[in-house]
């Protein structure tokens, strides 16, 4: 067995983990951090569900190791606290059984800050990324625009 | 999260890399290089791929540069899609590459990982095979700068301890005139069924292409034909389906005669798009 006593910086917070080579940021921030925001789908880097921030930028925490995240900044869902996204969300009814929400949420927050100034096809690019079974995507789109809107600076 | 345990290394030199790698292979551990990753972790939790010493490139800094260099762009193989869109240094490459994956595993992809990977798709391939870009890699014998078509040939033809670092295209093929295309079965996720790229240079049309037979590739033999301007534009491209280099795929992303009609409409809007071949 191939272990790695590695530091991880999540949600601004700095973690000693002992983890095996092969084990995904996924699976350690679930099950070594007990941050289980980040959802299990596909584990194969397709839905989303697992999407958390890495220095800024949405990654799939499926496919990354952990041992590759030394040195990063980590933001989980659990690190926001009820940003202007996550309120955006609740308004527009932008999800229903809510598996694929902390995906979303890491995937639209990292566009609002990235890209404040995304169009309509920047924000589709970006969403395709993440699946959502129940098809809300109307409705997170709309959540998603409606923070872009709100932050853009008026005349 | 993978099946099998593993001697993790992130070397910070070029040399310390190979010096890895070739203590792994002595020690008959299959030692594999890889950069962003995401390839091992897929395939890897099949079993499709297996070592017990990877080594990670992404430490090293000459495979993130980005900079122009006597007439060369250089762009490092340790550098994201989403790094290369975001630089946009060589629109080319930014068009195909904005179509592999999705965005956000395009931000863990590499343009080397991606060039050397099993998943014969190796789209970020396709215009470095339009540019006659140069390879530059590291191994036992130091480094090598190859042109591309000397050691592509359906897949990078590195010798063993050998890994990609850098990419070098002259900048007069930047600014070309360039349109890529992605098909895919439907809607715009997911693998694709064909992918083109195509550019102008010399008054000469390029194409490189992707999903059509089993490895990327750019033929001469259907450049020529795609080039005859003495035929009408409907026998060009009859000419150019009739020398495809390969076999042609036939699998659950579409048939080869359903290839084969994508491929030629593709070759009818590549044309049009580029002004390529029309009478006057």
């Amino acid at each position: 067995m191939k272990l790695h006593t590695i530091h991880l910086n999540v949600n601004d917070e700095e973690q000693k983990v002992t983890v095996r080579s092969g084990d995904t940021l996924l699976y350690t921030i679930r099950e070594q951090l007990g941050l289980t925001g980040a959802k299990p789908g596909c584990l194969n880097g397709d839905c989303g569900a697992c999407t958390i921030q890495v220095d800024g930028w949405p990654m799939k925490s499926c496919l990354m190791m952990a041992v590759e995240a030394e040195g990063k900044q980590i933001t989980t869902i659990e690190g926001l606290n009820n940003t202007p996204i996550q309120e955006a969300f609740v308004h527009h009814f932008a999800f229903q059984c809510g598996y694929c929400t902390p995906g979303f949420i890491m995937n639209g927050h990292s566009l609002i800050e990235k890209k404040p100034d995304a169009d309509d096809s920047t924000i589709k690019e970006w969403l395709e990324s993440n699946i959502c079974r129940c098809t809300s995507y109307i409705e997170i789109e709309k959540a998603i625009k409606f923070i872009l809107d709100k932050n853009k600076p008026t005349s | 999260m993978l099946p099998f345990g593993f001697d993790y290394y992130r070397p910070k030199s070029l040399e310390e890399a190979v010096t890895r790698f070739q203590q792994a292979d002595q020690s008959l551990k299959e030692p594999m290089y890889f950069s962003g990753a995401t390839e091992f972790l897929t395939l890897g939790r099949i079993n499709q791929v297996y070592t017990e010493a990877a080594i990670d490139l992404k430490g090293l800094s000459e495979g993130k540069i980005i900079q122009f260099d006597q007439g060369y762009l250089v762009l490092g193989a340790n550098l994201t899609l989403t790094e290369i869109e975001e630089a946009n240094v060589f629109p080319l490459l930014t068009s195909t590459s904005k179509e592999i994956a999705d965005h956000t595993a395009r931000g863990k992809i590499t343009l080397g990982g991606n060039i050397c990977g099993q998943i014969f798709y190796r789209e970020a391939v396709l215009p470095l095979l339009l540019a006659d870009s140069q390879m530059v890699m590291v191994g036992p014998e130091g480094i090598k700068v190859k042109p591309i078509h000397e050691i592509f040939h359906e897949r990078l033809l590195l010798q063993r301890g050998e890994y990609l670092i850098q990419v070098a295209t002259e900048s007069r093929y930047l600014d070309a005139p360039f349109i890529s295309i992605k098909r895919r079965q439907q809607w715009e996720t997911g693998y694709p069924l064909i992918t083109i790229a195509a550019l102008i240079m010399e008054n000469k049309l390029r194409v490189a292409i992707s999903g059509l037979c089993p490895f990327p590739f750019r033929s001469k033999e259907m450049e020529g034909a795609l080039n005859n301007l003495e035929v009408s534009p409907q026998e060009r491209i009859q000419n150019a389906l009739a020398s495809i280099p390969g076999p042609i795929l036939h699998d659950v992303e579409g048939s080869s005669d359903y290839r084969l009609f994508v491929l030629e409409n593709l070759l009818v809007d590549v044309c049009e798009a580029l002004k390529f071949g029309e009478r006057e």
